[in-house]
């Protein structure tokens, strides 16, 4: 029940913020925001009926139906150290109190319908949910103002509006069959009608937005430019954790929890995650654009994550999320890299830097553990979420696509390697000599970042038991 | 009132004003109109026995989506004369495209009738029960907290975007 606050906190705290009696300044919002993510972040750690009689019954005054099992709890915790990490970076690079104070609520207002996506269990709220983190992200792309991030948002726009109407047209779909909305007579429904023509055009119009939502291949059209041409704070937040919530967490959600597996489904979701992996991976090795390489780097692991899913086992389920979880905290450490980049030394084209390792000591560590991680290098997160998703294939006898997932780890190495050759190592580059290291706050949640990747794989054993294994009961 | 034919007016100008609120090149117009389909598709759903439908598309479509659109239109600067040429030239473009549109599904549908799918059991008499008030704030009561967001979202966007910096407009 205390699960409300969730969503509820930060919609009073947009409210509260914006009354008219007083104004409050950039800087509060962002320690109260920042304030916020912390709690969220350890209510993870806090079991799901420990609450306190006070806050259940303010909140059962609301009377909000949120069901919360492991996989919510564990999107809470991934959304909190990602928002944190961007509310870090906005208080490092933004100036403008005004614009601070802007993302801040914008953010909240994202928070509150990520947290809430991650409690209802309703094919028709969960559109609802969607619909407020599409817009809050469309807002913050177009945040700058400049004619890249107004493209950038107008791309992402008409491809979230896209994948809307598939969405809202599966739901309609699925209401007209079922008599309901919730994930019970939805599932019951489905158990009975699931071969149906029908019903099987609702799922794949349903699948066919979630991957526009979530970048996969061939819907990414948007990914690259978005990723790019947002500012820095918001380079950390969508990449980090909106695509991820809007396509990958939903996608699992609505199998796991309401449609369940077939061959058709599996087949749809291992190609379309095996196109994403490799070609993703070749697509970064030819970009120069710092961002860039990261967009197609995130089109490339976010087929890892649905491969690992498409293994259609409970196994499978566990190293999908796994990987979700370690995907977001080492991809939004490289994002915080890139903007560390972008703050110092105010280019984004990787040919143009060079031997950066001397002069930003903090960030050229951070950013080679978290491509190690990335590629799958022990014994950091990656390594070990990346071998449950092979084992996870292995076990369901798809030892192709297994195959394809360990060869793609150096497509991986490969592109990570000459990102790393041309920023941070070899000769400084000529009117580099006075930069410095980027400010605190951004080389605080750098090593925060890196520091949750180095411990995740070194406490790999106790993580899978405590944090997994609760998630997705075996 | 439960003739049919009152149905099939009310979507014959449903179809006709969306195709007017997506062609026009003057969006302001287009915004008006398209408050006009969100109306006509309340009154349709009223009909239809939604009224918790029709109360949802009245409420946010028609009027609060409205209001925000054609305020956040009248802060952008309308198009000159050469931009007005260029706009009327797509129209007719986009005139095509739709009776293109229109064929194609049409002729989609004629196909799938021709193929005899069986088609799943409706279900019938879906909450036929339940009363209006009960539904939303009840049964419903999560969306709604998704819609204030939704809107404050909107407010949001307006302010964010349309909204002039003092500081940069001194510089």
């Amino acid at each position: 029940m205390s699960f409300s606050l969730a969503v509820l906190i930060p919609l009073f705290l947009v409210l509260f913020f914006n009354l008219p009696f007083y104004k409050i300044s950039g800087k509060i919002a962002v320690f109260i925001a920042s304030l916020f993510c912390i709690v969220q972040a350890f209510s993870f750690f806090i079991p799901a009926d420990a609450s306190c009689p006070a806050i259940q019954s303010l909140v059962s005054y609301f009377m909000l139906d949120f069901q919360c099992d492991g996989i919510s709890r564990l999107m809470l915790l991934t959304s909190a150290i990602v928002a944190f990490s961007a509310i870090l970076v906005l208080y490092a690079t933004e100036e403008s109190d005004r614009k601070q104070f802007n993302f801040i609520n914008l953010i909240l207002l994202s928070l509150a319908g990520m947290n809430g996506l991650f409690f209802v269990r309703d094919v028709f709220s969960i559109y609802v949910f969607i619909e407020v983190i599409s817009a809050t992200s469309c807002i913050l792309i177009a945040i700058n103002k400049d004619k890249n991030s107004l493209e950038a948002s107008f791309k992402y726009l008409i491809m979230s509006s896209v994948a809307t109407v598939m969405m809202l047209a599966s739901v309609a779909i699925l209401f007209l069959v079922a008599g309901g909305t919730d994930f019970v007579t939805v599932s019951n429904m489905y158990q009975q009608y699931g071969g149906n023509i029908l019903v099987m055009s609702a799922v794949v119009l349903f699948i066919a937005g979630l991957f526009i939502k979530g970048g996969i291949m061939p819907f990414h059209g948007w990914l690259p430019d978005t990723y790019s041409a947002g500012s820095a704070p918001v380079s950390v937040y969508i990449p980090g954790i909106v695509t991820k919530t809007l396509g990958i967490y939903t996608l699992i959600r609505l199998f796991y929890s309401v449609f369940g597996f077939n061959t058709a489904i599996q087949s749809i979701l291992l190609i379309f995650a095996s196109i994403s992996i490799v070609f993703g991976a070749f697509a970064a090795i030819n970009q120069n654009n710092f961002k860039r390489m990261l967009a197609y780097s995130s089109i490339s692991q976010v087929g890892y994550i649905v491969l690992g899913f498409g293994a259609g086992t409970t196994f499978g389920v566990a190293a999908a999320i796994f990987h979700l979880f370690n995907h977001s905290v080492f991809k939004s450490l490289l994002f915080v890299n890139s903007a560390a980049l972008e703050k110092q030394v105010n280019i984004s084209d990787m040919s143009e830097m060079g031997g950066l390792a001397s002069k930003m000591p903090v960030t050229s560590t951070t950013s080679v553990i978290a491509f190690l991680s990335t590629a799958g290098i022990p014994p950091l997160s990656g390594f070990w979420s990346k071998l449950m998703i092979i084992l996870a294939l292995w076990t369901a006898d798809l030892k192709v696509y297994a195959v394809i997932a360990i060869l793609a780890s150096i497509l991986t190495m490969t592109y990570f390697l000459i990102m790393q050759k041309k920023v941070f190592f070899g000769r400084l580059k000529e009117g580099f000599e006075n930069v410095k290291e980027a400010p605190l706050a951004i080389t605080f949640v750098s090593i925060l970042l890196c520091a949750i990747t180095v411990v995740v794989g070194l406490l790999f054993p106790f993580v899978l038991n405590g944090l997994i294994n609760s998630a997705v009961s075996f | 009132m439960d003739s049919i034919y009152i149905h099939i007016i009310l979507l014959a100008l449903i179809i006709i004003s969306s195709i007017f609120a997506v062609s026009y090149a003057r969006v302001i117009r287009g915004a008006i109109i398209l408050g006009i389909v969100s109306m006509l598709v309340s009154i349709s759903l009223f009909l239809l026995s939604c009224p918790l439908a029709g109360i949802f598309e009245l409420s946010v479509c028609s009027g609060l989506i409205t209001v925000i659109f054609i305020s956040v239109i009248s802060l952008t600067l309308p198009p000159d004369e050469k931009q007005r040429k260029v706009n009327s030239v797509s129209m007719m473009k986009k005139m095509v495209l739709l009776v293109l549109l229109v064929l194609v599904c049409g002729f989609s549908l004629y196909m799938l009738d021709s193929k005899n799918i069986t088609f799943v059991p409706l279900m019938q008499n879906v909450q036929e029960s339940i009363d209006t008030r009960d539904n939303i704030w009840n049964l419903r009561h999560v969306d709604l907290i998704g819609q204030a967001l939704i809107l404050l979202t909107g407010l949001f966007a307006v302010v964010v975007l349309f909204k002039k910096d003092k500081n940069k407009d001194k510089k």
